[in-house]
Parts: C-alpha cells; structure tokens; sequence
C-alpha cells in the first residue's frame, strides 16, 4: 500500500491520500441514497407548472385516497418561511398563496414506491391564476412591474452603495479612462451526486434523524427545529458521505424540510431522491449578471479608481442573494491596492429559481469583468499585463480600503512563478496564428470571519479523545464534502503530536457526538477547524509531557515530544514511547477529553459600515494562471492548450489535496468560460440536464500545471489559508485574454462558445470588408 | 403502484462479480436499480436522469455500459462486474490503488464508474494514451478533479503490474 508519492505543485515534499479515499475507490463510501433504508417510504414533489401566480385551489384528496400512501402535504402543513440569513427568509417549504417560478415546490407525497408516488401526485388538482413573469434583471425593475414580493419595492432584493477613498480625484489623476459592460451567463454547480435526504421520524420518542447532502448541517438542524416546531434536541443530524457542494448545499434546502415534514406526517422513513432536471431547478448557484466597470490607469499601470455597478439576476427567493451582491463589492477590495472604490449593487427578484452560492461565491463575475478591462488596458498603454499587475501589489500587512484585514500576501510570487513557467516573455506575441496567451489574478477568503448566525461561540470547536488503545480521535462537525477536510483535521492532530497519521482517527458531522461546526463555506475550513485542531492537540500534548515529566522527575519544560517518543532533552533516560505515556496520563484520570477553539478576533471581522462584515477574513487566498489558447477560425472551437496556475494558499497542509483543489476550481472556470450556461424558455428550465448543461468532458479538459506558492500567513494553522475558491475567478479573465491575442477580439459575454465565436469572426470580417471597400472607395 | 398490476417477472441468472446468481426481475428493472436494491451493490450511482454522467458504468461482457439506461433482464446469462468485484484477495485493484494514492477521487461519487470504465479501457489497451483515456472516459462527468489526476491515475494503474 504504500507508494512513491511525487512531490505536489512544485514543492519539494508529497502530500498524503485522503483518508476516506479507500472507501470511496472501492464504493464502500455510502452516500445518502445508498444509506439503509429498508422500509423506508419514497418521497416526491409536486412542483407548480408557471412562472408567477396565485394558487387558486390545491385539492389533495384524491391522492390521499391512493391504496399505498402515506402522507401528502402542502403549504398549508408548514406555515413558516426558512431561508439561510436571518434578516431575509422568505421562502416556504412548500407553496403558499403564491408560487414564483417554473417548479417550485406546492405539494409532496410520501408513498410504499416510486410509482405510488407519481401516481399520486398525478391525482393532485392545482388551479393557478397567472400573474406577470420577468426573466431579466431590466424587466423586473421596470417602474410598472408586478412585485413578486410585497415589501420589496423595484423587485429589489438589496441596493448597496458603497464608496471608498476619493473617486473623483482618482478619474482625475488617471491617464486613461476606459469602460467595459460584461454580462456573465447563470452557471450551476452541477456536483455529481444529485441531491437526496433520508428523514426518519419516530413517533414513539418523538426524534426525527436527518441524514442529507448538506454542507452545513447545523443550518439544517437550525431549520428543521424552526419549520417543524420541534426541540432542537428532538433532532439528530447525521452526515453521511457527499458527493461534492460547491456551494449547491450551503443553503438549506426546500426539499429537506419537506422530506422531515413528509416524515412527521408519516410517521416514519422517508427517502427523498431529486432528479437531476430537480437538482437544476433547486439551483442555489451563480446568477447570470452584468458588470458595468469604469477604472482609472496612470501611463505606468497604476489603478487610479474604479467605479463598478453590478446587477444580479437573483431568481424568486432572497436565499444569500444579500450576501451576493455584497461580496460582489467587497472583493474588488484585496487583491490590488487601489485608492478609490466606488461599488453600487443591485440583487434582483426574478421569475426563476433562486440563485445562491457558488464557488468563489459573488465576487467571480466581478473579478472576471475587472480583469478583462486591465488587460484591454494594458494593451491600449502597450504595457505588459503582468506589469500592471506588479504596478498595483498591495504591501502588507495592511488594511484595505473596506477594512479588510491582509497580513499575508504571494501574489507577486504567483506572477514570477507563473510567468517564467508559461515562458510568458519569449513566446507573447510570437505564437503562430490562430493562438494567444492570457492572464489574469484572482484571490478569496479562508472563511468568513463573522458567521451568519451569530451566537458569540468560537468560530470552530474540535474535540479530541484519547483512551486506552493509544488512538486520537478528533471529533469535528466539519463536513468534508471532496475537499479533504477531515484528511486536514487528521493532519493538524498528527503534525501537532509528532504522530503517525494512522494514529489519528477523525469522526465527523454526527450532532450526537462532534462539535456543532459552521460547516463547509467560503473556505473556513482550513483556517477555523485546522486551528482548533492545534489547539486542541497542543493542549493534549501539554497533558501528556506532565505525564511523561512525572516519570522522568524532570520538568515538562525539558520534555521533548518527537516521532512518537518522550525523552528528557539532554538527559540519559531511555525516552518513553507513545503508549507507554498513554498509559500513565490515563492514572487517575481515564479516557482523556480535551477540547480546541478558535476565534476570529474582531479586527478580521471586516469594516463597520452597513454589510462591512461582507470580505472580512482571517486571509486572502491569491492566484494567477496563464492560459495558452488556439483558435479554430472555421468552426469556433476553442482549445484550452494548457494553464499555468500558481496560488498562494499560505502553506499546503496536504499539498496533494491542495493541488487537486486548485486544479477543480481552475477547470470549473474553464466550464464557465467555455460552454456552461443555463437557459429558460419563458421560466422553463431547457438546460436541466448534464447533456444540455454542457459541463467539460474529460476531452475537452486542459492540462493545468500547478505551482503551490506558501506566503505563510501569520495566524494560518502552520501558515495555512484556503485553496479551494481562490483560483476560480482567474480562468475566465484569463482564457478572454488569451483569446483576444489569438484573435483579436474581446468578448463582453461568457460563455464563448462557439456560436458566439464564430459570430464575432464573421463580424470581423464583414468590418475588414466594409473598411477595405471604403478605402478602395476613396 | 398498488392498483394497478406490476410488471412481469422473470427469472435471470447473471455472473455479478464472479459468482453466479438467480433472481426474480421485472421487464422493466433497471440493471443499476438491479445492483443497488435487489443485490445490495451501491457502490454504483446514479448521477443523472439517464445516461447522461457515467456514474453508474458497469462492465457487462467486459464492455463498460451505463447501467442506468440498461435493462437488468439483458443480462441473462452474461458476466455483470461492478466496483465491489473489483479488489480482491485483500488488495487494491491497481486501478483503485491509483486512483486513491495519486487523488483520482475527491468526493468520490464518480469514482466507482470512473474506475469501471477505465477497466474496460486497460483490458482492451492496456497501455493507453493521454488521448485514448480522454476519448474513452469522455462519459464520464467528474466536478471536483478537473480531470487532471484522474488520467494520471489511469496511467498510473496502466504501468503498474496487473
């Protein structure tokens, strides 16, 4: 089993296999449909036919009737709205009154099969009154439009205006002033396991356990006590293994409540499988939005403004919409120093499925559109876009304009590492025809420092047990989803203790038995829980030296805890293996329980403006990619040839994971550069499967060569930031980079494909045309 | 659905992971629905709404097949493998071995078809190219690897000794 591991992303030392990655190559690893669930009834949902209307009459008595049925419910079963942020819930489980887009949920059924099931719902009779439907961002805001929610004037969910520094003198100062507007099609996030839930309700105790998909189960926990009016203790949260997030499961999901609700009313199990056309419709991810961006540059490359205006299309219900729309703004802040920041937001209902957080959540779109203008930019100075780059660094540790804390910062080592890996200076400008070179910076939070429910409790809570048998176990409620999370926790422990890997045993995400955690979000997992984790195991390390000391009669300051052995620095004793110290910490005491915290301090909790707490974090992650293109005129098709990508994660805990992390996100841009977009036919999802929805084949795939860049952050655990996120935002800016050098052509819309390219070649060539005709003319 | 009459059954005797088996199944099973309610398999998934992911690829004869748009009586007769059949002996297959020491899997829900379909590639190329996997596993939809470690996994598990 064991193997030579080649060093990760340029590093000089490997990393290590997940520690669940057995069970999942050899399918062992149970994902919630795979659970047991013998007995267990099928749940399904009756999801409403228009985009905007008033129910009329919703008659479930004849599916009630169907022999094999065993509970239906409705809007009327739940009269209480869920929602992820506290200040904006406004969505019911189920239907009621009104329904707001194509396939919202109005009614479930729990039945003995699947075609019981349909059946029953097929006996269901809706009556729907249609009201206006808008499908753009433009035609919800019109002055005369229907609001889809009462309190919510414009069909705006949120406005937000903020401004930074002194804008107008910014423009002033500049030596140029250019302008892009940028639309970016919806993108979903598309994990492959569809979403499921399996609700078991027992009426004799009076508990419900909820094993699902989510990301966040306290959330869930939190949701389910609201909506079904039950004792958070009544509630036992499971999670099972997950197949992938992104952000799809963040928010607490309709279905999840319905399949509890479906369970309550049933008295017992109920399996809730979507289908992948459900999973589309549930959606939660990217909204299509438009950038308009306005920046200053001096002749040298230096930023002097930016003035940039966001519209969200953000689907019927809030979801995170708020949070959305602000990170959108925030993180114009972070990755370059610029002296004057004005940002105007606008998140906008609409008759379609709610959007909600996706990876490198909010901030994507607007990172893509600032991007593209710098490189239009840098050409028009005739400047190097890496040049511009290294004109705008930040110096840190320092506080950006929006109060946003950065104590550590590589990216001017990803610019070198990637510049001279791509061979940016020797072959820029020289490609033969039909191909370019691109560039472009991104970056992200490693958690958001202000949690969304706020209690005052630690930002994250790990406890670690250790008995007689000589193993830690780490108890996290972190919820690894793909991403290595618990293969991080184990790591922290090991690493802290000297210990072999195998000696650390993670559990996690079971609300019986681990900490309540914040969950899988906005990549705090690295930074909140790898330094609980720390703390816990130092403080466990402290109990275990006393106990060695004792034994040696030295004292603990001379004990020295290395490779699994206790010795007395510079003594002569024989050092004392791991069990054996083991053994004499348990005297007296017994099974040993400690427990570690961490807390983001109030100066990383972003600026104390309205929504300031929106960007804050313990640190940026920071990235660059170069991306090598070819075009081919005739039919469109555009070749990602290979991407260069460094990012500076702070230190790589499993450098293995850390570069298989920034590989998925690079390529998930890919996906929204290229091909991935979603389409309603008035509200009618016509993308809803994995064949219309054209995420990137392992054809169509490039090679991505990684370079992991460690700037050590002061508080990371071990200098650790986050990996996942921040690499995304850079692929779309760069690949539109790479193509306007092999092309000519700039792009204000994502995705490019080839349509849209060969649409702006033939265009081209009408206007070489026209402008050959005239000269000949005159 | 209980008022209306179920489907004819019949009894299919099929190889599923070397071992023959018999069993009573309706016309209309689905040979991934087979797998994972009647034997008990769930190693393989189900992704999509139909043959659209490659998650729940199964190799039937030694050709990998999506065994959500396969009928389960088809395999009358025929040798079924699936992920569990695949370590044996108290090892990992290579394949397996691969993908889990050089990160093939993240979350690991594509992983079981990923792996199948890569099987059937190396039993018919046993050396396959950069291009021979991308064509071969174009089916098959991963989210979170980007592909990347995945072709080096099949490589991996190409050179390694079967």
């Amino acid at each position: 089993m064991t193997a030579q591991y080649t060093p990760m992303g340029k590093l000089a030392r490997p990393g290590v296999p997940l520690i669940d990655g057995i069970d999942k190559v050899t399918g062992r690893a149970r994902y919630t449909a795979d659970l047991e669930h013998a007995g267990a009834l099928v749940g399904r949902i009756l999801r409403n036919p228009v985009s905007h209307g008033e129910i009329l009459r919703l008659d479930v008595s004849k599916a009630r009737e169907v022999e094999g049925v065993a509970a239906v419910i409705t809007g009327d079963d739940c009269s209480l709205t869920y929602g992820v942020l506290p200040v904006s819930m406004n969505e019911y489980p189920l239907a009621r009154g009104k329904v707001r887009y194509r396939g919202e949920p109005v009614a479930a059924v729990a039945a003995v099969d699947a075609a019981t099931a349909a059946h029953a719902l097929s006996l269901i009779d809706l009556e729907v009154r249609e009201l206006p439907a808008y499908y753009t961002s433009a035609n919800a805001r019109a002055p005369d439009a229907v609001l889809l929610h009462d309190n919510k004037a414009g069909n705006l969910e949120r406005a937000v205006h903020h401004a930074f520094g002194d804008v107008v003198a910014g423009f002033a100062a500049a030596d140029l002033i250019r302008e892009a507007t940028i639309d970016c099609a919806e993108v979903n996030h598309a994990q492959i396991e569809p979403h499921a839930a399996l609700a078991d309700y027992d009426p004799l105790t009076g508990r419900l356990t909820m094993q699902s998909v989510s990301q966040v189960a306290y959330y869930l926990h939190l949701m389910l006590a609201r909506c079904l009016q039950m004792d958070e203790s009544r509630i036992h949260m499971i999670k099972p293994f997950i197949g992938g997030g992104f952000g799809a499961r963040v928010e607490v999901l309709g279905f999840e409540i319905v399949t509890a609700l479906l369970a309550r009313a049933a008295q017992g199990k109920v399996l809730m499988e979507l289908s992948r056309e459900e999973c589309f419709i549930t959606h939660r991810a990217r909204p299509q939005t438009t950038t308009r961006l306005k920046l200053g540059m001096k002749r040298d490359g230096r930023i002097t403004a930016c003035e940039c205006e966001v519209v969200q299309r953000g689907g019927a219900y809030a979801g995170y919409g708020i949070i959305t729309i602000l990170y959108a703004g925030a993180l114009l802040h972070g990755l370059y120093d610029i002296p004057a920041v004005k940002y105007d937001g606008y998140r906008v209902y609409t008759n379609l499925p709610p959007c909600g957080a996706m990876r490198g959540h909010g901030a994507v779109n607007a990172r893509h559109t600032f991007e593209v203008l710098i490189d239009r930019m840098a050409r028009e100075l005739e400047l190097d876009p890496f040049a511009v780059r290294r004109a705008n660094l930040l110096k840190v540790p320092t506080r950006t304009l929006n109060d946003l804390m950065v104590n550590s910062y590589g990216l001017g080592e990803c610019l070198e590492r990637v510049e001279r890996a791509s061979g940016w200076r020797e072959r820029r400008g020289k490609l033969p025809p039909g191909k370019g070179l691109g560039m472009a910076c991104s970056h992200y939070v490693s958690g958001a420092s202000k949690p969304i429910h706020w209690t005052g409790e630690p930002h994250a809570v790990v406890n670690l047990k250790l008995d007689w048998d000589g193993v830690v176990t780490a108890l996290t409620g972190a919820p690894d989803i793909g991403q290595g999370s618990s293969t991080m926790v184990a790591i922290a422990v090991a690493k802290t203790l000297d210990l072999p890997l195998e000696q650390v045993r993670v559990i996690s995400g079971d609300s019986e038995l681990t900490p309540k955690d914040n969950g899988a979000y906005s990549s705090r997992i690295t930074f909140m829980v790898g330094n609980a984790a720390i703390d816990a195991a130092t403080k466990l390390k402290k109990i275990l030296i006393e106990a060695a000391a004792n034994k040696f009669t030295a004292p603990p300051e001379d004990i020295e805890c290395a490779g699994g052995m206790f010795r007395v620095v510079h003594g002569t004793q024989s050092p004392l293996p791991f069990a054996d110290v083991v053994k004499l910490a348990l005297i007296d005491e017994g099974t040993i329980s400690v427990k570690g915290t961490f807390t983001c301090p109030p100066e990383a909790q972003g600026g104390k403006h309205r929504g300031g707490a929106v960007g804050g974090t313990m640190g940026f992650s920071y990235a660059t990619q170069v991306v090598e293109v070819s075009v081919d005129e005739a039919t469109g098709s555009i070749t990602v040839d290979k991407v260069w990508v460094a990012l500076d994660c702070g230190h790589a805990i499993n450098p293995l994971a850390v570069e298989g992390q920034i590989e998925g996100a690079v390529w998930m841009g890919f996906g929204q550069a290229l091909s991935e977009e979603t389409r309603y036919l008035e509200g009618l999802p016509a993308h809803a499967s994995l064949l219309e929805y054209r995420v990137p084949t392992m054809a169509e795939s490039p090679p991505i060569e990684v370079h992991i860049v460690e700037s050590h952050d002061p508080n990371g655990p071990f200098g650790a930031k986050e990996a996942s996120e921040g690499a995304l935002a850079a692929s779309m800016p760069a690949l539109i980079a790479a193509i306007a050098d092999a092309t000519g052509i700039d792009f204000d819309q994502l995705p490019v494909t080839p349509d849209r390219l060969v649409e702006a070649l033939v265009e081209r060539r009408r206007r070489a045309r026209l402008a050959t005709s005239r000269t000949a003319a005159s | 659905m209980q008022d209306r009459p179920p489907p004819t059954k019949r009894i299919v005797r099929t190889r599923l992971n070397g071992r023959w088996r018999e069993d009573a199944i309706a016309d209309n099973l689905l040979l991934v629905n087979y797998l994972r309610e009647t034997a008990g398999l769930t190693g393989t998934k189900t992704g999509c709404d139909g043959g659209e992911c490659g998650a729940c690829a199964v190799l039937v004869d030694g050709v990998a097949v999506p065994s959500c748009i396969t009928l389960a009586v088809r395999c009358e007769g025929r040798s079924v493998e699936t992920i569990e059949g695949l370590a044996n002996g108290g090892r990992l297959h290579r394949l397996q071995l691969a993908f889990h020491e050089r990160l093939g899997t993240q979350c690991g829900f594509c992983t079981p078809g990923m792996i199948m379909a890569a099987e059937a590639l190396l039993r018919r190329n046993p050396h396959p190219s950069d291009a021979d996997i991308r064509q071969a596993l174009s089916g098959n939809l991963c989210r979170c690897t980007g592909y990347v470690k995945i072709i080096e996994s099949v490589h991996a598990a190409a050179d390694a000794t079967p």
